[in-house]
């Protein structure tokens, strides 16, 4: 199914390619070229393959062994056949269903909640302080860049670690609905530092759209409202998956802010299946779940990937 | 676009007047103490009283209001916890004492984190006052000197009106950097300051300033025995995240220009099939991935188990528990993580080569070889540097593959880093798992230091920092 998705993601590029970059292989494709060159061609050609074919393998084992593990009767890791000898959907219906140990529907409600609105206020930070590095010129306008900069480099892990102590302080790490404040706090409120992306596609836009823009009376509001915006529209949607992803994605931050397991969010209840106490009949079911979160994510990467392509491509066309 | 840069001048008038008060100087803070009248150095005790006189009113009181709330604050909390930094909190040993109703009760020592945490916002609070204190004995300059000049003061409407337009950048920038200074700055702050305390498992929760005593620790020869840091565990920690960001970022990306020069060569057949294959593993969460990798390789896990099956080994290949095997497995499995990525990028920079240069390169009759390496090679270069080093320096700090997979495993007795341990994980471990935050905190310093160094040579080099506005 993701097969068919990418496979439309790079369809346009490689044709672009196929003309373009490869015609350093027409080099080697001039005339008067004898038997034996056909036969070392042919022979490349097929340790190619066969290369390709072992390299493909590889990537994709993994990924199709747990999804089959997901259908497992036996629920217990560590089986001693590859694949299993007996298939069912047990694992997912109990995944849902049996919430008394761990609640794994309330934890991709949570999650999906967190998302969305770390989706909304990151875009909004993100796209304020792109719009400003990009378009205006102010006073503290390079030491705001230089920070977030450096800022950038600092070990991420330590100032979530003492967020903790901030939301502990604050009392956001007992409750249920704390707890979903504070990872939303955590994953959107820093990400104004994350601007360059999208500073870097506003700078594509002409200024002289702003300068005409200003001519016919239009305010810096206006222009970021009625032009920046509605240009940018591609990154935006990029950035709005990045933003929805990242609490789907993060391990650390979540971990380190929910202490406790009712809290959790899907990463933690699928890393916590994986623990000792837990692994024996939880296997098949992380198994399940990590196909469970694996396919909307996937569905949304690879959206997000194809947004990011069509951006590259500069913002304004001709 | 002159306009756009109306450097300090904080107005929003129209445009005659912002140009008379350009005429009249900068609205800087030493202007207004060198040139300022009675009213606006009285400003710089009353907050806003210089507005209100000269009919802001609204946003005098607005400048007086946050003045009071401020001290009010100041002197309720602020000052007892600012006098709680000295030694991070008066009790600093459980004691018993008697109430003065004559009560015998235990005194529980004060939890100097909350003690820092508390200070160290208060420094942060009482900072951004002195910025809003500033901007009011400006702006109480600025009316003054607008009413000499133009005889009027800009109205509350006015100043409404300039945040929408020339003052956007107020606007739309004070929410993002509060947000980066109280999520980011605050906590990077306070984990500053743990290092130079004695915030270890002992000293819960009292503990106070002990100077440079953890760096110290950190690198002399015996360290600290009972949390088992010393100077040659953090030179191997440290080799290792160098060898292992260099081994993770570069054979990713020549391993991936290979593969993806191999799916574009002329004769391969059904290129997207390829890259399908290859795309799949990048639309999997990565933690979800790195944990089935974990499971599949345990000494009991599947790849084990069917090579047994095959008789081709006799006891479990040691994955995760012999060091040298610990760290090729984590590697490899970046690898696997890795190189879709890199095949993605690669064959986008592949479509942007000049194809003036190869067909010139034809013309010229030279070889494939040669056209590889003095025009492909040479342009995927370019355009990588950048993603590289940011590569590179996500490596270093690359904690989900080292934590889910490997877990720093194996461990040797009497150390608080496993042989796959990198700076970044061994400092999670030091402080989340074991609670000694002090020295977590010194490692997470170290390790900025060591990548400020890489980051700040390369960022400052790169094209995009130097030529912002090349194609403007």
């Amino acid at each position: 199914m993701s097969g068919n998705f990418i496979a439309a993601v790079t369809r346009e590029r490689t044709r672009d390619v196929a003309d373009g970059g490869l015609s350093a292989g027409q080099a080697s494709d001039r005339p008067a070229f004898g038997h034996s060159m056909r036969i070392r061609r042919t022979v490349s050609n097929v340790v190619t393959h066969v290369f390709l074919t072992i390299m493909a393998i590889i990537w994709i084992i993994p990924i199709v062994w747990v999804v089959m593990e997901s259908f497992n009767q036996n629920t217990a890791p560590f089986t001693t056949t590859f694949f299993p000898t007996k298939y069912t959907l047990d694992n997912y219906v109990q995944l849902f269903t049996q919430t008394d140990v761990m609640n794994f529907a309330s934890m991709f409600l949570r999650t999906l909640v967190i998302a969305i609105v770390v989706c909304v206020i990151q875009l909004f930070l993100v796209l304020s302080v792109a719009y400003c590095m990009s378009r205006l010129r102010f006073t503290l306008r390079r030491a705001f860049m230089n920070a977030g900069l450096t800022l950038g480099i600092f070990p991420g892990i330590m100032a979530v670690i003492a967020l903790y102590y901030i939301c502990k302080a604050l009392g956001l790490t007992t409750s249920s609905w704390g707890t979903v404040i504070a990872l939303i706090f955590v994953y959107s409120a820093g990400a104004g530092a994350g601007f360059y992306v999208l500073k870097g596609y506003m700078d594509t836009i002409p200024k002289s759209l702003d300068e005409a823009a200003m001519l016919d009376g239009c305010s810096r509001l206006g222009i970021f409202w009625r032009i920046t915006i509605p240009i940018t529209k591609p990154m935006i949607v990029y950035q709005a998956l990045v933003g929805f992803l990242t609490p789907w994605l993060d391990f650390v931050a979540a971990k380190t802010i929910v202490t406790t397991q009712n809290n959790y969010t899907v990463s933690l209840g699928l890393w916590q299946m994986l623990q000792k106490e837990y692994i024996a009949q939880w296997f098949a079911r992380f198994a399940a779940g990590a196909v469970c979160v694996s396919i909307p994510i996937a569905i949304l990467f690879i959206l997000m990937l194809r947004f990011y392509q069509e951006s590259m491509s500069g913002a304004v066309k001709g | 676009m002159q306009s756009l840069s109306p450097g300090v001048v904080e107005s929003g008038f129209p445009a005659a007047t912002t140009q008379h008060l350009a005429s009249a100087g900068k609205i800087t803070l030493w202007a207004a103490f060198r040139h300022g009248d009675v009213f606006t150095w009285a400003s710089a005790v009353v907050l806003g009283l210089g507005n209100i006189v000269r009919g802001q009113i609204v946003k005098g009181l607005m400048y007086l209001a946050v003045e009071v709330v401020f001290l009010i604050m100041l002197v309720q909390h602020g000052v007892s916890t600012l006098a709680g930094l000295g030694n991070l909190g008066p009790v600093t040993e459980p004691t018993q004492d008697w109430t003065p109703d004559g009560r015998f009760i235990n005194v529980n020592p004060t939890n100097s984190i909350v003690v820092l945490l508390y200070g160290v916002a208060w420094i942060f609070l009482i900072g951004g006052f002195i910025v809003w204190w500033a901007a009011a004995v400006r702006s109480a300059y600025q009316a003054q000197v607008l009413t000499k000049i133009t005889g009027r003061t800009p109205s509350f409407r006015d100043d409404l009106r300039a945040l929408r337009d020339e003052r956007i950048q107020t606007t739309l920038m004070t929410l993002p950097t509060l947000g980066i200074l109280i999520f980011t700055v605050l906590p990077l702050t306070f984990m500053i300051c743990l290092a130079f305390t004695s915030s270890d498992r002992n000293h819960i929760p009292a503990f106070n300033w002990v100077g440079l005593d953890n760096f110290a620790s950190v690198f002399s020869r015996t360290g600290n025995v009972a949390v088992g840091v010393n100077l040659g565990l953090f030179l191997r920690v440290l080799a290792w995240t160098l060898v292992w960001a260099i081994l993770a970022t570069f054979l990713n990306f020549f391993l991936g220009m290979f593969m993806s020069m191999i799916i574009l060569r002329k004769g391969t057949r059904l290129k997207n099939m390829w890259r399908a294959f290859f795309s799949l593993s990048m639309a999997v969460p990565q933690f979800v991935s790195l944990l089935v990798i974990n499971q599949m390789l345990q000494d009991q896990g599947i790849v084990n188990q069917t090579l047994k099956a095959w008789g081709l080994i006799d006891t479990s290949l040691p994955f995760f528990t012999n060091a040298w095997w610990a760290r090729a497995t984590v590697v490899i499995v970046n690898l696997w993580i890795g190189i879709p990525y890199t095949i993605m990028q690669i064959t986008g920079v592949l479509q942007n080569v000049p194809s003036e240069l190869y067909e010139s390169a034809d013309i010229d009759g030279a070889t494939g070889w040669q056209i590889y390496r003095n025009i492909t090679l040479p342009f995927i270069f370019f355009v990588m540097t950048p993603y590289l080093i940011t590569t590179f320096i996500n490596n270093i700090n690359n904690f989900n593959v080292i934590y889910l997979l490997s877990n720093g495993a194996p461990n040797p007795v009497g150390q608080s880093a496993g042989q796959t341990d990198l700076l970044i994980t061994w400092l999670y471990q030091l402080t989340v798992n074991k609670n000694n935050y002090n020295l977590g905190a010194v490692i997470g310093i170290l390790s900025f230091i060591v990548m400020a160094i890489v980051a700040l040579i390369v960022y400052r080099s790169s094209g995009s920092y130097k030529d912002e506005e090349e194609f403007r």
